[in-house]
């Protein structure tokens, strides 16, 4: 078995993929950061303080896993879902009941959905009593919160799309509280937003846009420069 | 004597050519300059391995949970038929509970912008960046600024009856001035002691975030009357 293992890591084939050897030396535990496209937003060492698990909780991490997490599930979700008021209802119906394993997809996306919002706010509130917003990360904190105000937003637009009492009333009272915004922008801007005067068809697919499109990418977009910032500032 | 330098100043990112180098660090410069000789460990294995066991368990946590709760599906959208209380998702709940008091351009616009935009502002006020605590110096005067603006706060809270806030900041005040009349430097009251104003600003924050998100997703019904949560949850 081993013998097998040792094979295949000297292959031609796996070491066009890998090129380190295994992370035995701390030489090829170096490469094995900097050769790797998804283990590259890593310095090859990093501070022992910084990798206590008390210190950051994971919580940054974790936040990162559960958007991932979400990608995918959405993903799939995207396959079966479509964003009209004829239709949509019976999706998520067809979901629970037709679609195999439809029922855990959706609760999959639910409840990490659901956490996000509570992990990102307990990595906030770490960063802040660690102290960690001080120069020079005081740029990052900002990035930070506009990765809150964009994760309630994420978790808010996705809320309307099961097209169910809950979804309904929860998005009215929301876009209600926008339209009083003074100077007569809040009714523009609710218009913007619901495509009309009230939560209907044109406000599912806006939603529909912005959940799975438009904030999705601001998201993306704001947490690489986060991760970059990260190691720019000096690490954790 | 001749005033021949027996170096010379050459700027190359080759370090086959220059061998030695002058770094020049400015006050401003990454935190990493701070501590000269931290501990710092390989990251393969330290971290990846925390990083991969972090995410697999929570992977297995949330197919647990979605395997025995599943998420909730009502009737379909019927906008003939207001259910009440109407609430919105529970991260907008302490907002709601702010609308039950205040003005909607005071609790859905005002209050919210101020707290995105205090947040963002935190790093950029020398206030914030104070690792003393409270009351190490000009006590009096703190005291006197304290009381002024958890009075003035008060007042408001209480004309609107905003209870629920009101209590949270009376707590934590009073907690603020313990340290002050108290002269222990050990235990509880030593701690409190040492904690900075940003410290106090941002726990208040959180604790009434905290309180008015609860209140609203177990402690709010028909027409967003006080309903106790072993009774109904709505
Ligand atoms: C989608 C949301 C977010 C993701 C995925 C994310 C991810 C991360 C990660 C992976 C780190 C590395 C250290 C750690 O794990 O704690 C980090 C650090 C940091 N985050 Fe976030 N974050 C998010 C939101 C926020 C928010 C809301 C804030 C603050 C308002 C914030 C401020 C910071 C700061 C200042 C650091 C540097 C901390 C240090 O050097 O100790 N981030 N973030």
């Amino acid at each position: 078995m081993k013998k097998a293992f040792e094979k295949l890591f000297r292959s031609q084939v796996w070491r066009s993929m890998f090129r380190h050897g295994l992370p035995l030396s701390n030489r090829t535990r170096a490469e094995a950061v900097f050769y790797n496209f998804f283990l590259h937003v890593h310095p090859t060492k990093v501070r022992k303080r910084s990798v206590k698990f008390t210190y950051t909780w994971g919580l940054g991490g974790l936040s990162l896993g559960l958007f991932i997490i979400l990608v995918f599930t959405g993903g799939l979700l995207m396959l079966y879902y479509r964003p009209s008021v004829a239709q949509a209802y019976w999706d998520m119906k067809d979901l629970q009941f037709v679609v195999s394993n439809g029922r855990f997809l959706r609760n999959m996306h639910r409840w990490a959905a659901h956490a996000m919002v509570a992990i990102v706010f307990l990595h906030m509130m770490r960063v802040f009593y660690t102290g960690s917003y001080r120069p020079p990360k005081e740029f990052n904190w900002v990035i930070g919160v506009f990765l809150l105000v964009t994760t309630i937003l994420l978790s808010y637009t996705g809320y309307l799309l099961p097209w169910d009492q809950l979804s309904f009333w929860g998005i009215s009272v929301g876009t209600n509280m926008v339209k009083a915004v003074p100077f007569g922008l809040g009714d523009t801007i609710s218009y913007l937003l619901l495509g009309g005067t009230m939560v209907g068809e044109n406000a599912l697919v806006r939603f529909y846009v912005l959940h799975c499109f438009i904030i999705p990418v601001a998201a993306v977009v704001l947490m690489a420069i986060h991760f970059w910032r990260v190691r720019k500032d000096g690490g954790v | 004597m001749t005033a021949e330098k027996d170096f010379r100043a050459e700027g190359s990112s080759n370090p086959k050519k220059v061998p030695k180098r002058v770094a020049f660090i400015k006050p401003r410069t990454a935190a990493r300059v701070k501590k000269e000789d931290e501990e710092m460990v390989m990251t393969v294995p330290n971290l990846v391995i925390k990083e991969i066991i972090a995410f697999e368990v929570m992977v297995i946590v949330l197919a647990l949970i979605s395997l025995t709760f599943n998420a909730p599906l009502e009737w379909i959208a019927n906008p003939e038929h207001t259910p009440n209380p109407a609430k919105a998702p529970w991260y907008f709940l302490g907002l709601q509970e702010l609308l039950h008091y205040f003005p909607p351009i005071v609790a859905g616009v005002i209050l919210p912008t101020l707290a995105v935009i205090a947040l963002i502002v935190i790093p950029y006020f020398p206030i914030n960046l104070k690792q003393e605590g409270l009351w190490k110096e000009h006590r009096r005067q703190t005291l006197s600024v304290l009381l002024t603006v958890v009075g003035i706060v008060s007042v408001v809270l209480l004309w609107f009856d905003v209870y629920a806030m009101l209590v949270p900041t009376l707590l934590i005040t009073a907690l603020m001035v313990v340290p002050y009349f108290s002269k222990k430097e050990t235990g509880v009251v030593g701690w409190l002691g040492t904690r900075p104003l940003s410290w106090w600003i941002m726990t208040w924050f959180i604790v009434i975030v905290v309180v008015l998100t609860t209140i609203g997703i177990l402690f709010r019904g028909p027409e967003w009357s006080w309903t106790w949560p072993w009774h109904e949850i709505y």
